[in-house]
């Protein structure tokens, strides 16, 4: 069993980062609206608060690495340009996309779209975590800003699964693939 | 100094409870701040899609190209916005459906850049 290193890389910011930032996701909007809405009886417990607000500086901490290492450790080999007289498109994900009509949509619409609108779930999810850090419990005093924040959350989710379902689609017609081999498990 | 005084009237303080209630002024720069941040992706996406020039600009990085600049920018926009916003309401109250509204629609529109059907239509 081994796996290349750019597929470890894939790896890690799709299964790894992106998929916890995901989970976390629902759990924050599950967790906001239950301790911090208007709807909430009691006021959350000073450990809940502190609980959340540490959970939320993760969470934008999450989507930022998975941005950042999508950008600048992946993107590149994704969008790496073969040079002249190459036969195997392999190792060149965007291109091969592009070389067949079947495909080509998973970059033009795919790709095109997941590479912008993922920046918009660490914006959201930051701005989330520095109003609960900032106001804590007193959040449900301010029923308007709570709705408004868990809008933003929503939206958060929303860019992350559309960027996490197009990755996984173009991973799955046109692999991240090459460098060196890890060797996870010799075979019986 | 009077507007000084008068902000800091909007910090309503119950000591005598161990409570304090904070003005919205602060949570209302941060929401608006990302909805610009949000709205100049989506922009400066479409811009640098738009114009060979623009998109020659945003490679701020090579091996990443024209993403490099259009999310840096991005997120210079969103941080600039946000620092000028909560040096000016973090003590005042200000009306926050308003302020809520305008970011939700500032982020509507980001969202609605960055899908390239609607982007073409442009």
């Amino acid at each position: 069993m081994e796996i290349t290193t750019r597929g470890f890389w894939t790896l890690i910011h799709g299964m790894g980062f992106g998929a916890l930032y995901l989970l976390a996701c629902s759990g924050a909007l599950v967790e906001l609206y239950r301790r911090y809405a208007p709807a909430a009886e009691d006021a959350p417990a000073a450990r809940d608060d502190w609980f959340m607000r540490i959970y939320l500086a993760a969470m934008a901490a999450v989507a930022w690495i998975t941005v950042f290492t999508g950008a600048y450790i992946i993107y590149p080999w994704y969008r790496a340009v073969p040079p002249a007289g190459t036969a195997s498109l392999a190792a060149f994900p965007q291109r091969l996309l592009m070389a067949s009509s079947s495909t080509i949509g998973w970059h033009a619409l795919g790709m095109e779209w997941k590479e912008h609108v993922a920046w918009l779930a660490p914006i959201c999810i930051t701005m989330a975590a520095a109003v609960v850090w900032q106001y804590g419990r007193e959040l449900q005093r301010h029923p308007q800003l709570c709705r408004i924040v868990l809008s933003f959350v929503w939206i958060a989710l929303f860019a992350g699964g559309v960027a996490g379902f197009f990755g996984a689609m173009i991973n799955k017609n046109a692999p991240v693939e090459g460098g060196s081999t890890i060797h996870l498990m010799h075979g019986e | 100094m009077h507007g000084t005084v008068r902000e800091k009237t909007n910090v309503v303080r119950a000591t005598g409870t161990g409570t304090t209630s904070l003005s919205n002024g602060a949570g209302a720069a941060a929401v608006l701040a990302a909805g610009f941040g949000s709205f100049a992706l989506g922009l400066i996406a479409t811009l640098a899609d738009k114009s060979a020039g623009i998109k020659s600009a945003m490679i701020f990085s090579k091996p990443t190209g024209p993403l490099s600049g259009v999310t840096t920018s991005a997120i210079v926009v969103w941080l600039i916005a946000w620092v000028l916003l909560h040096v000016r309401w973090h003590n005042r109250t200000v009306n926050l459906g308003r302020v809520g509204a305008a970011a939700l629609v500032l982020l509507a529109l980001g969202l609605l850049l960055t899908f390239p059907p609607f982007a073409d239509l442009l």
